[in-house]
């Protein structure tokens, strides 16, 4: 029996041994881990990826282009699908679109365009404001304020009258408040004013004001459903006909990213990719089938040493 | 004889209880794949490692988001396509150093070992065995090791436009000194 006693103690005390010494590493990771997670728990984590790109489809994301990054975009928009099979659905007109977008900071980048459309050049430059974050500062949502300038550089249409320079000019400013809610789905509102120092016709706005609101949806990891609306608060109809007859874009489109390119297609009802276009002088109609058939595409470069 | 064997047995567990563990909370990873298109590299400096002198048993834990790239876009895209870190934000290594005995930790010098053991990333746990060496240079203990692993193995998938500009394999190097526990 004593034997048998000093046989068990020993047995225990072997196997105590055994297992400090296999949990000795364990015991210590884990309380590194710990140790690790407070001081993570001090840092803050700001959320990447809330879209695939600086652009939803026609209007600003909350996305910016890295630290000297240059973002290399060509958009184009065909012809109406209802122009028929003589222009093969709009696949003949093609209004283009080149910009060279340039991040100074993470947090500030700056961009520079032209379209075909009313040969416009324009500028701008997006800073983000808010950035969403969790850890240390808690913060629900991204906001960025970007402010565009645009030229118009067609001829005058009368030369003969006395045209001024600033005629040509239109300004927008633009809040883009966006959520990333989860790992595929993101949404934002962007608050906006146009004003344009020259309108086409006596009764039309120099102001305006409108809201729009955009999502995403990831299928894949690398394709998503997108989606946006701009509308446009034009206040009581005047159907005198020296009003031009506006009417709120919606685009919807895919974005396809392979690497350092992101596709984006789209049908929209609007030709003009610029904002004063889109979204205060478009006159396409969904139920006319004024669809337009576009795409952008983004390439981005890395320039310069980034630290 | 109870008296004896007690004592020695309290003097073994005693002895195991003293092992002698080092820690380190910036170990360094990196990996680095090149083709003809272009490098991809990056670093992680938060690695968590620990390791038993007695037993062998080497440990490693680090956060997928620690790594830090070159081009802020190719960290997007491997946190959110590749490593799917919001998923998987953790990996880890559990393994052991078998021939540890050959290790002479009061001795300078540079000692080859193996290491065994479960690399688990992107949500896969996979047996490895790598070499690597362990260094002992006036008390301080280092260890470092190079090997290749392929992608496939971790359910890391590479979608065919971009298998020109990214390898089915990358090299892992792991550095690491460590403090006393």
């Amino acid at each position: 029996m004593k034997t048998y006693s000093t046989a068990l103690s020993m047995m225990a005390l072997v196997l105590f041994s055994l297992s400090t010494k296999a949990q000795d590493t364990t015991d210590v990771m884990s309380q590194l881990e710990n140790e690790m997670k407070q001081e993570d728990a001090q840092k803050t984590e700001y959320v990447t990826a809330t879209f695939k790109t600086t652009r939803l489809i026609n209007g600003h994301s909350t996305e910016n282009v890295g630290k000297h990054v240059l973002d290399f975009r060509i958009s184009h928009r065909f012809g109406p699908l209802n122009s028929g099979a003589y222009n093969l659905f709009g696949l003949d007109n093609a209004t283009m679109k080149l910009d060279f977008d340039y991040g100074i900071t993470d947090r500030l980048m700056v961009g520079v365009g032209r379209s075909t459309y009313q040969k416009t050049f324009d500028a701008f430059f997006k800073y983000k404001i808010l950035r969403q974050s969790k850890g240390k500062k808690n913060m629900p949502i991204t906001m960025s304020y970007v402010p565009t300038i645009s030229l118009n550089s067609m001829k005058w249409a009368n030369p003969d009258q006395k045209n001024y320079f600033s005629s040509r000019l239109a300004f927008v400013h633009q809040l883009v408040i966006g959520r990333k809610f989860s790992e595929g789905t993101s949404f934002e509102i962007v608050p906006t004013y146009v004003h344009r120092n020259l309108v086409a016709l006596s009764g039309d706005k120099n102001d305006i004001y409108a809201i729009g609101i955009g999502g995403r949806q990831k299928l894949t990891k690398r394709i998503s459903i997108n989606a946006e609306y701009y509308y446009q608060f034009k206040g009581e109809d005047d159907d005198e006909g020296n009003v031009t007859k506006t009417t709120n874009n919606l685009s919807i489109g895919f974005d396809i990213e392979t690497g350092g390119h992101v596709f984006q297609l789209h049908f929209t009802n609007s030709t003009s990719m610029n904002e004063k276009g889109f979204i205060g002088e478009n006159t396409g109609k969904w139920s006319n089938g004024d669809v337009l058939f576009g795409f952008n595409i983004s390439r981005v470069f890395n320039i310069g040493k980034r630290h | 004889m109870k008296k004896i064997l007690v004592t020695f047995l309290l003097s073994v567990c005693s002895i195991a209880l003293q092992a002698q563990v080092y820690f380190t909370k910036n170990a360094s990873v990196s990996f680095f794949s090149k083709t003809s298109m272009e490098d991809i590299d990056a670093v992680n400096n938060q690695a968590l490692s620990v390791l038993n002198a007695t037993t062998g048993d080497l440990q490693f834990s680090l956060s997928v988001k620690g790594f830090h790239f070159k081009k802020p876009l190719m960290e997007e895209h491997f946190n959110e396509n590749y490593m799917e870190s919001e998923k998987y934000p953790k990996s880890t290594f559990k393994g052991q150093i078998t021939d540890i005995k050959s290790v002479d930790f009061t001795k300078n010098g540079t000692y080859k070992v193996t290491v065994k053991g479960d690399l688990t990333m992107h949500g896969v746990t996979k047996n490895v065995t790598v070499p690597g060496t362990v260094t002992i240079e006036n008390g301080k203990v280092s260890a470092n090791a190079k090997f290749i692993i392929a992608l496939a193995d971790y359910d890391i998938t590479i979608p065919k436009i971009v298998q020109q500009t990214i390898q089915k394999t990358i090299e892992l190097t792991i550095s690491c000194k460590y403090d006393k526990k």
